[in-house]
């Protein structure tokens, strides 16, 4: 069959997916008086419409900020306007300043899943499909399948699609995307553009910066980089621009984009800080200034090894590797993040589906795993138990799991080569992953399980989405190294090559 | 893990195929139901907490029990697995109950009694015997014909969206065809003679049936250019046969005919007093005939033919079930359309037809269903020539008419709404999409006519 059937099956899959997960209730459905993050959408195409661009991010009489106030960067707010005005058209009862408060109805939810789709079939599908039309080495059916399994990835889908939390993720990581692809593909400028994009859009992106930061830089050490940073100038001072006319509107846009004063974590999150607090209160015990100090070097420097070596040597692979890594170490050690942060690991972790297909499903397996608490209280089990058995299935039947798990196909070598330098009998690397791989997805299923037919005892009622946090960080933790050592023994293994030679 | 990579090897892509659509079919649960599934949840109700002798008497609920027995029977059994998800659904009295349990129980029901059309789909692909043309999967005529059954999207709406059984009947029919080819003729017969007691709108394929078993089973030989040997004819199979369907019938009817209940079952069965055409047309000759009807009567009151206090409102296009007379053609009254119908399957004595439903009185748009799966069965003799790569699938003019049905969509879901036609002529969406689809339809049929009968004469000529 021709290529382009292949892609068009691909994306009606995807889109179907997608619009029947759409079909379940969003966050806060009938929930007065706060609802949910359905509203908070909701409230800010009212707000962007109605209100001048000078009072978004302020607290006035017309703009309460407690009452779901902006603190996304402004791109999201001209999304927002946009998809206002739209909505005016149909309906200005949905829009209407402070009369819309709470406005549900079956036409609102069409129109607002209506958005998401729309908005990711122009910038996150289109991505996905140029990305995996521009692998190189292998065969087209591959490359369709490997779009596939990217478009099926159920974390993506059921954050955007069910929960409706923190929606548009698909703008953001497509951008993100888009800028990868232009970066990879030497198309700097575009890149740059796009990423800068996807940064004003969603300030987590910055998870992502300084590995974009760290190769342009190991790129352009002799080419030209002034023209790179007119880019990212000239795209920020776009979107801020109506902020810039005076000092204390750019100053309340950080302050809304980046609250530290909410602390170190909020709710249950899989990252370090949460489960060392089930142990040891930190949160009470250390003052906020030494937990953003402590917060701030642990993430430096456990991102410090991949970024000098992608500086060092820019390399395509390099760099899709360093995302990971550096995005899971802030995940794992920054200030105030949500679960939900976790797509921004999994996105480059699709990117890198194709070379190590075995450590890719396992980590997209465990990211949608450790949503569980929130999937949970959104009603969405069935949806996410048949994504996830249909990423499975899919992930499965396009690339031979099974037999991946050699050393070769973990792109361990080169460090189980240097492990054999000193303890000689060091070969059952493989071995010790597939029975980390097993008791994985035992412990997952389980506490999936657990979590669904019991209730939790009265003393600890939050003890499921504790444990859920906890088995999915310490996955994270292995994540961390694994992905930190294939990236560091990779250059070394480059080095010993030319020395052989 | 090892199941699935099992599954993800060459000779395993009917699992894979089938796993996706089922989880595809779980997707569906929360999506809009119609009121089948009312009329389902109130058949659950009725065969489990009343005697057999109310079953077709009881008429709390509108929706009252008119299926042949063995679905009753289907439906009892599967409201003792009910009472375990939500005990209110069975009481009679809880008209249009919904809740989440009973949505599950329902959806549920529907999706794991697909498991017997998966069954019957696997039996009707090793019927076909494809040389191995080609060893991309995809160009394979057991993949394109399980592609077509598991994912035909017709059934997946009508089963799992709108609600109904169709995929575990279809699987009936499928398995009784697979049968038939197999050359296990009893079992095909015996199968077939069941799906009838679930469902007696298969009566359509039934002369189609008749004149095969008659001609392949019970004529035992074949002159050596191929026609029948009349002299070979076996009243021994002619019996069996006989004996098969009256054993069933009897397992069926039996208690109905003990209870001297026959005539109220039938009038359950067979509702001639539903009119012409159903509260949305069915696509199918009487809706073109209709359609012409109401355009001539539209012209006539225009040109002051016709005498407008003579002509009775908006009769075909209200919505309702009812009979009603035509304007300006004949009325047509049931015993017409059979002969309809009878004249023309007659010419599908020569060759192997399982479609004849173009013509019947008080279709439902449903009874197209048997239709894919009904027309698959001579396609599978067929699949080698049609899936040739020489040829294309479609003519320039049956491809634009397939691509017209996305702008009709699209005028009627969207552009129509709009307009200040909606509230004035609301059925027009449904009159158009009815008749447009009644042109292709009959299209299909005539073609399928013409080439059973070119397929004769020229398997005649050739032995001649």
């Amino acid at each position: 069959m021709e290529n382009w059937y292949w892609m068009t099956l691909v994306v009606l899959i995807g889109l179907t997916v997608r619009w029947t997960v759409s079909l379940n209730p969003y966050s806060g459905a009938g929930k007065p008086p706060m609802f949910g993050d359905y509203e908070a959408q909701r409230h800010w195409q009212e707000i962007t419409f109605n209100l001048p661009v000078k009072d978004w991010y302020f607290n006035s009489s017309d703009n309460n900020l407690q009452y779901w106030g902006l603190d996304y960067p402004p791109l999201t707010a001209y999304h927002s306007l946009l998809c206002a005005y739209v909505a005016e058209f149909i309906n200005p009862d949905w829009v209407a300043l402070h009369t819309s408060r709470g406005y549900e109805s079956q036409a609102h939810k069409l129109f607002m899943r209506t958005t998401v789709l729309v908005a990711d079939l122009f910038i996150y599908i289109p991505a996905v499909l140029l990305y995996c039309y521009s692998l190189k080495e292998i065969s087209p059916k591959r490359k369709m399948a490997v779009a596939l399994c990217i478009l099926l990835y159920p974390g993506l889908i059921l954050i955007d699609y069910g929960h409706f939390q923190d929606i548009y993720n698909s703008v953001s990581l497509g951008f993100a995307l888009w800028g990868v692809l232009g970066v990879s593909y030497d198309w700097d400028l575009l890149g740059s553009l796009a990423f800068c994009l996807a940064l004003n859009y969603k300030q987590m992106e910055l998870y992502h910066s300084l590995p974009f930061f760290c190769f342009l830089l190991g790129k352009c050490f002799k080419k030209v980089t002034f023209k790179i940073a007119c880019t990212v100038l000239a795209s920020f001072l776009l979107c801020w621009l109506p902020f810039f006319t005076e000092r204390e509107h750019a100053l309340q846009v950080l302050r809304r984009l980046f609250p530290v004063d909410r602390g170190l974590f909020e709710d249950k999150v899989a990252n370090i800080w949460c489960s060392v607090n089930v142990f040891l209160k930190i949160k009470e015990i250390l003052p906020r200034h030494i937990q953003l100090a402590i917060s701030f070097c642990l993430t430096f420097l456990s991102l410090l090894p991949a970024c000098i070596k992608l500086t060092l040597q820019p390399s395509s692979k390099g760099f899709r590797f360093t995302l990971v890594s550096c995005a899971l170490s802030f995940f794992l050690f920054s200030f105030q993040v949500h679960e939900k942060s976790i797509l921004l690991v999994s996105l480059p972790v699709c990117l890198v589906l194709n070379e190590i297909p075995f450590m890719s499903t396992w980590f997209l397996l465990v990211s949608t795993f450790s949503m569980l608490p929130l999937l949970l209280k959104d009603e969405l089990l069935m949806p996410s138990v048949v994504t996830v058995m249909a990423f499975l299935v899919v992930c499965v039947t396009s690339f031979p799991l099974c037999e991946s798990t050699s050393e070769e196909q973990l792109q361990l070598t080169p460090f189980a080569v240097s492990v054999r330098r000193r303890l000689p009998g060091f070969t059952f690397l493989p071995r010790i992953i597939q029975y980390l791989f097993l008791s994985s997805v035992i412990t997952m299923v389980l506490l999936t399980i657990l979590s669904v037919t019991l209730n939790p005892p009265q003393k600890l009622p939050d003890l499921f989405s504790v444990l859920v946090c906890s088995v999915s960080c310490i996955n994270f933790i292995f994540f961390l190294v694994y992905f930190n050592i294939v990236i560091v023994w990779d250059s070394k293994n480059g080095r010993n090559r030319k020395k052989i030679k | 893990m090892a199941a699935f990579t099992l599954a993800a090897s060459g000779d395993h892509w009917f699992s894979a195929l089938a796993l996706g659509v089922t989880l595809l079919k779980c997707l569906l649960i929360p999506t809009y139901h119609s009121t089948d599934f009312e009329v389902h949840r109130n058949w659950l109700a009725i065969t489990h907490s009343l005697p057999i002798s109310q079953w077709y008497y009881e008429a709390t609920s509108e929706w009252t029990l008119d299926y042949p027995p063995f679905f009753a029977w289907f439906e009892y059994a599967l409201s003792h697995i009910a009472k375990y998800f939500d005990q209110e659904m069975l009481n009679i009295h809880n008209l249009n109950y919904f809740s989440s349990r009973t949505l599950l129980f329902q959806r549920f029901s529907v999706i794991l009694t697909d498991a017997l059309f998966f069954y019957a789909v696997h039996e009707c692909c090793k019927c076909i015997d494809g040389k191995k043309t080609s060893k991309e999967l995809t160009e394979k005529p057991k993949f394109i014909l399980s592609v077509l059954l598991l994912w035909n999207f017709g059934l997946l709406i009508v089963d799992h969206i709108h609600f109904q059984y169709n995929g575990f009947l279809s699987g009936l029919m499928l398995l009784s065809i697979a049968r038939l080819f197999q050359k296990r003729h009893m079992e095909g017969a015996f199968l077939f003679a069941v799906l009838l007691h679930f469902k007696h709108i298969y009566l359509y394929v039934a002369p189609a049936y008749g004149i095969y078993l008659l001609r392949s089973y019970c004529f035992t030989a074949s002159k050596p250019d191929g026609t029948v040997r009349w002299d070979s004819f076996s009243f021994v199979r002619v019996i069996s046969l006989g004996l098969i369907v009256f054993l069933v019938s009897a397992l069926s009817l039996g208690p109905f005919i003990a209870l001297n209940q026959m005539p109220q079952v039938f009038s359950r069965l067979f509702p001639f007093k539903r009119g012409l055409c159903h509260a949305y047309w069915a696509p199918n000759f009487w809706a073109l005939y209709n359609a012409l009807d109401k355009a001539l009567s539209v012209i006539g009151l225009e040109l002051k033919f016709l005498d407008p206090n003579q002509i009775p409102r908006a009769s075909m296009t209200s919505g309702l079930v009812q009979q009603f007379q035509h304007t300006v053609l004949p009325s047509v009254s049931p015993l017409a359309t059979l002969i309809c119908t009878l004249i023309a399957i007659l010419h599908f004595v020569c060759g192997k037809s399982r479609r004849c439903n173009n013509f019947s009185d008080s279709d439902h748009d449903r009874t197209l269903l048997p239709l894919p799966s009904a027309l698959h069965c001579p396609s599978i003799s067929s699949l080698k020539t049609l899936f040739r790569k020489e040829k294309p699938l479609f003519n320039w003019m049956e491809t634009v008419y397939l691509l017209g049905l996305g702008p009709l969509e699209v005028c009627c879901e969207f552009i129509f709404p709009l307009t200040s036609w909606k509230l004035k002529y609301p059925f027009i969406p449904l009159l158009l999409t009815s008749v447009y689809c009644a042109v292709g339809i009959t299209y299909a049929w005539a073609r399928l006519y013409v080439s059973v009968l070119t397929g004769c004469f020229v398997s005649k000529t050739k032995k001649q």
